[in-house]
């Protein structure tokens, strides 16, 4: 379509036009940037516009009518054009707005993940720390009571088993760089523990522990055995009065490092059930909280065994 | 007067004899090891006292004192069960937590002499009994004695139960039992998941049924696979129906 003006006169217009726009746009993302209009109030964004494309029109009608006084022909065309002006100006306005208020949406929801992401990090970590540092009560409360009554009558032995519950102690107490230990140093520590279990049930509780050559090494998440062991003389000690072994043996399968841990357990009184059992069931968690599985701890039963499998991958 | 010791760990066992040596009026007849040997002991020496832990093997301390009538005086000792030490202080009845002092045991064995070495009265042992029933291990089991003996009953195995004048009668596949409980009792401990109160006199266990039908206006019946027939009355059945999810 040609209208007949001039090249000079064209480029005025649209000059004049277009950097009035383009401030427009600037001053719509300075003013979005403090207030971002929320879902309700979309109305905002076409008052807006359209406030500033008619301000814009008027302008530009103001400058340009100033500017080519003497352009009879294009000054009557500039007030005919007045509606298609607008049109375009509220569109390329209210386009501006629409896409500054998705720019900064799509900024916020990400800076949302992000928050979100550190917050489970750190909900993660300290539901880690506080699994492992998870000490049942009866254990301890009944071993000061058994040292309480080792102080009257053996003061020696009472001497030691303070000893060793310090011991262990400590070492559910380490930090979180240690998280990762090797099963010979797992092992030490479950020893602890077991050394103040013998003392509690005397003769009745023996174990078995039986380390594959080459598994010592395997690294581990530290803590994870005791709760095992403790579940399993739970099962085996609490239920019966004979005396139990409780077995375990550890080797490498693949790339895993594999624990059995065997107890005896009395199907007329209890019936141990998978998931069941809070130590159990927290180490389920650990596990899945550190390898994202849910497959590396099994329980079943074999006649009056029952016996529990973890399986721990080696990350190299 | 005559106690006897109930406790799984020796060690356990040897401070209250040490304690209980002030006190030479106070005789200890028994040292047990379990619920089991409890109760035998009891029946054979008729104590006046018994201090009674909770965790031990084979059945705990509540399930033996259910199995109890009359039962004696008791002290309980224990470690640690919060479920156990909130009933305990609803009930006025004492207890120690171990480990425990010399004074603080003195001061239980005060109270026992000063209330008249009364026994738990039935009531009393009822309802501390209904209110330690929330913790965990209640729930799983029934313990009953049939002919002398004690039985464990796994929920697992229960078909239904069926209210029968002061007791419930326990319906599995090797038998009935009798418990000296309440309906309200049951339905309060079981898993409303798995086992509903179709009727005034029945709970049934879920897992159990193969089909349910009319039998009356306003009231059905449900086949057990047993082949039982259990009724289910309206507000029953409403209650089946949730819990189904039909």
């Amino acid at each position: 379509m040609k209208f007949g003006f001039s090249a000079t006169v064209a480029t005025l217009d649209s000059v004049v036009t277009n950097v009035q726009l383009l401030g427009d746009c600037w001053l719509v993302s300075i003013i979005l940037k403090y207030y971002i209009p929320q879902k309700e109030s979309y109305w905002y964004i076409l008052i807006v516009s359209l406030g500033l494309s008619a301000l814009t029109l008027v302008n530009a009608k103001f400058i340009l009518t100033g500017a080519l006084s003497n352009q009879h022909q294009y000054l009557t065309f500039l007030s005919n054009s007045w509606p298609i002006r607008l049109g375009i100006n509220f569109l390329l306005v209210c386009c501006m707005m629409v896409l500054t208020v998705l720019w900064y949406r799509v900024e916020e929801v990400q800076e949302d993940h992000k928050r979100k992401a550190d917050t489970e990090r750190l909900s993660r970590e300290a539901e880690l720390y506080k699994l492992r540092h998870q000490l049942q009560p009866h254990f301890l409360f009944n071993s000061l009571n058994s040292i309480s009554a080792l102080v009257g009558s053996r003061p020696e032995l009472a001497r030691k088993m303070i000893q060793q519950l310090s011991d262990f102690l400590r070492g559910t107490l380490k930090k979180d760089d240690q998280q990762w230990v090797s099963l010979s140093e797992e092992l030490l520590n479950l020893e602890l523990y077991l050394e103040i279990e013998k003392v509690r049930f005397g003769h009745r509780l023996s174990t078995a522990i039986n380390v594959e050559e080459g598994s010592g090494n395997m690294k581990m998440p530290s803590m994870l055995l005791q709760p095992i062991v403790e579940n399993a003389i739970k099962f085996g000690l609490y239920n019966t009065t004979e005396d139990i072994t409780i077995r375990l043996l550890a080797n490498s399968y693949e790339n895993y490092l594999q624990i059995i841990i065997q107890n005896p357990f009395d199907g007329e009184t209890s019936y141990p059930k998978q998931g069941t059992g809070f130590g159990l069931s927290s180490i389920q968690r650990r596990l899945y909280l550190i390898f994202s599985r849910a497959d590396l701890l099994e329980t079943r039963m074999d006649g009056n065994l029952f016996i529990t499998t973890v399986k721990i991958p080696q990350l190299i | 007067m005559k106690a006897i010791i109930i406790d799984d760990e020796p060690l356990a066992r040897s401070i209250v004899i040490e304690y209980l040596q002030s006190y030479p009026e106070i005789e200890l007849a028994a040292e047990c090891n379990d619920g089991f040997e409890g109760i035998k002991a009891i029946q054979q020496y008729q104590p006046d006292l018994i201090f009674l832990d909770i965790q031990m093997p084979k059945i705990n301390g509540f399930e033996m004192l259910e199995l109890l009538e009359p039962a004696p005086g008791v002290i309980f000792t224990t470690a640690y069960d919060e479920y156990a030490i909130k009933a305990f202080e609803s009930h006025a009845v004492d207890y120690l937590l171990k480990p425990f002092s010399k004074d603080r045991f003195d001061k239980a064995i005060q109270k026992w002499l000063m209330t008249g070495n009364t026994r738990l009265e039935k009531t009393g042992t009822q309802s501390l009994l209904e209110s330690a029933a929330q913790s965990p291990a209640q729930n799983q089991r029934v313990v009953v004695k049939i002919a002398g003996k004690i039985k464990i009953i796994q929920v697992e195995e229960i078909h239904f139960l069926e209210a029968a004048d002061d007791y419930v009668k326990i319906h599995t596949k090797d038998g009935t039992y009798l418990k000296n409980k309440t309906m309200g009792y049951f339905e309060q401990v079981f898993n409303s998941q798995y086992f509903v109160r179709t009727h005034r006199s029945y709970i049934v266990n879920i897992q159990e049924i193969t089909r349910i039908e009319p039998y009356e206006k306003e009231s059905w019946v449900v086949i057990l696979k047993s082949g039982a027939q259990v009724p289910v009355s309206k507000t029953g059945h409403a209650k089946l129906k949730t819990v189904l999810g039909l």
